[in-house]
């Protein structure tokens, strides 16, 4: 893979997106990126991404394919929700704008940083098969959606923190992403009268799957309720839970009509 | 005087009463009746109590795990005092609702300080003693504008602090945390600005990228240095 190629490449697709990245060049990214083999991984190492668990090791370039399709599904997602018309009230559109601009952003970033070793834009289903035919008809099914697709974006990016530990420009383009997620996530639960913040496991109407293992409140090995005198309640929603890429997959799987590799 | 929720009556006994007036700072002149507060709202470390002028050091956050650790606990004492106080004097005119908010957002920033305090041991750094003079806390802009500050803050040290985690388990905490400061920050945006996109806006996230600002130590510590009366010190990883 010539670096140069790939770095003007960049500049064609956009070149003010990676100039504004904070305290790193494009050419570090691009360093760590080779180091862990991006040539040739395209569609093999993304089918192996479906059969990776958290207890294993992925490479840089599956990380941010898997990133990718998430971001596929989200930014399709928005950009759906915003074209039905009649569906998203005028009030909330502010927010739904906001969130369609920064996922559709992650996306345009994603594929920048891959280059040819980019997964391709999955076809979608969203409704899962029926299980939410409403979707684009109803708004508060869409908000539903939206949250189960935050919240699962936040825990998954989570989980993959200590695979790019190796690639410290990438783990902090990954961090980036999480906090907006993150806001996008507290937003969205908030239209929809919930907290900001899980707490326990409460699944809020959603499939359990997004929220199973919130209820944690051990932390560094110490039990958090019993130690600092603190609620369940409090202790669990003071952190969020990383998914691995298995349970991740599980949860949106049936929103995935075909990889199209 | 709003009650103090989550905390048991083993922590509430630890804790003296002249620690508690250190965090009550600008408020005791304001004439609050701090007899009616409950003690157990502030917590000296493991290690003692700095003393105003006090210089501490973090270190370079680059050359090991502790410094980070003490990095991000510092920050999580001045958050934690700070909703201690907002929650003991509530701004005027504040409902329930909000009141429910910044309670909980406080016992989490407790949560996270303490185990961050657990987590160092001997190694943390003192208690830190807030300024918190220049905030009026009777008023909800000056309340709620400030406590976006902060939370805005923390996520982009916590952003920035992250690639010089030497440990997973510490960069897995790290992350626990880091997402739970970005909803804080969402909600306090929402309070402020409901129909607005301040709860993720432009300023803060690069509109053509989707990312969020980070931060250095060196940048952070200069801008909450008003708000802390210990002069801390740290220096910029190397990567």
């Amino acid at each position: 893979m010539n670096l140069q190629n790939i770095l003007s490449e960049i500049e064609k697709v956009d070149g003010d997106a990676l100039a504004r990245i904070e305290h790193m060049s494009r050419r570090s990214i691009f360093q760590n990126l080779l180091k862990k083999t991006v040539a040739g991984a395209g569609a093999a190492a993304f089918a192996g991404v479906l059969n990776k668990t958290y207890a294993q090791t992925s490479s840089v370039a599956d990380v941010l394919n898997y990133a990718l399709t998430l971001e596929y599904l989200e930014a399709e997602f928005y950009n759906l929700s915003l074209a039905a018309s009649g569906l998203i009230p005028a009030g909330a559109r502010t927010y739904y704008e906001q969130i369609a601009k920064h996922e559709n952003a992650h996306v345009a970033l994603l594929k920048s940083a891959l280059g040819s070793a980019a997964v391709p834009k999955p076809t979608f289903d969203f409704t899962a098969g029926g299980a939410f035919a409403t979707v684009f008809t109803n708004v508060d099914t869409n908000y539903a959606l939206a949250q189960a697709f935050e919240d699962t974006g936040v825990r998954a990016y989570k989980g993959q923190a200590t695979n790019l530990m190796s690639a410290p420009a990438i783990l902090t383009i990954a961090l980036q992403i999480h906090s907006v997620e993150a806001r996008h996530a507290a937003r969205i639960r908030y239209i929809r009268g919930n907290r900001g913040w899980i707490t326990n496991a409460e699944a809020t109407g959603l499939p359990q799957a997004i929220y199973s293992g919130e209820e944690n409140v051990t932390q560094g090995g110490v039990n958090l309720v019993s130690a600092l005198g603190m609620s369940a309640a409090r202790v669990s929603e003071a952190f969020d839970e990383p998914l691995g890429m298995t349970e991740v997959f599980a949860i949106a799987g049936p929103f995935i009509k075909s990889l199209n590799r | 005087m709003a009650t103090v929720e989550g905390l048991s009556g083993k922590a509430s006994a630890a804790l003296g009463r002249r620690v508690f007036m250190r965090y009550i700072g600008a408020t005791a002149a304001a004439g609050v009746a701090l007899s009616a507060c409950h003690s157990e709202l502030v917590d000296p470390t493991a290690t003692g109590s700095a003393r105003p002028g006090d210089a501490i050091d973090l270190g370079d956050i680059g050359s090991k795990d502790v410094n980070v650790l003490n990095y991000a606990y510092a920050l999580e004492q001045l958050e934690a005092a700070f909703y201690t106080q907002a929650v003991m004097t509530p701004y005027s005119g504040i409902t329930d609702a909000e009141r429910q908010i910044l309670t909980e957002i406080r016992d989490h920033e407790i949560i996270h300080r303490d185990l961050f305090k657990t987590a160092l041991a001997s190694a943390a750094i003192p208690g830190l003693t807030p300024d918190f003079s220049s905030i009026n806390f009777s008023s909800r802009a000056s309340v709620l504008g400030t406590a976006r500050v902060f939370e805005n803050i923390g996520v982009s040290a916590y952003n920035g602090a992250g690639q010089y985690i030497r440990t997973p388990d510490y960069l897995v905490l790290a992350g626990k945390i880091v997402s739970v400061e970005a909803r804080h920050a969402s909600i306090i945006a929402t309070l402020l600005e409901p129909m607005s996109a301040l709860f993720a806006g432009d300023q803060i996230i690069f509109p053509a990228s989707g990312l969020e600002e980070t931060r250095n130590p060196e940048e952070v510590l200069a801008i909450v240095r008003p708000y802390v009366k210990e002069f801390l010190n740290g220096r910029n990883g190397r990567r």
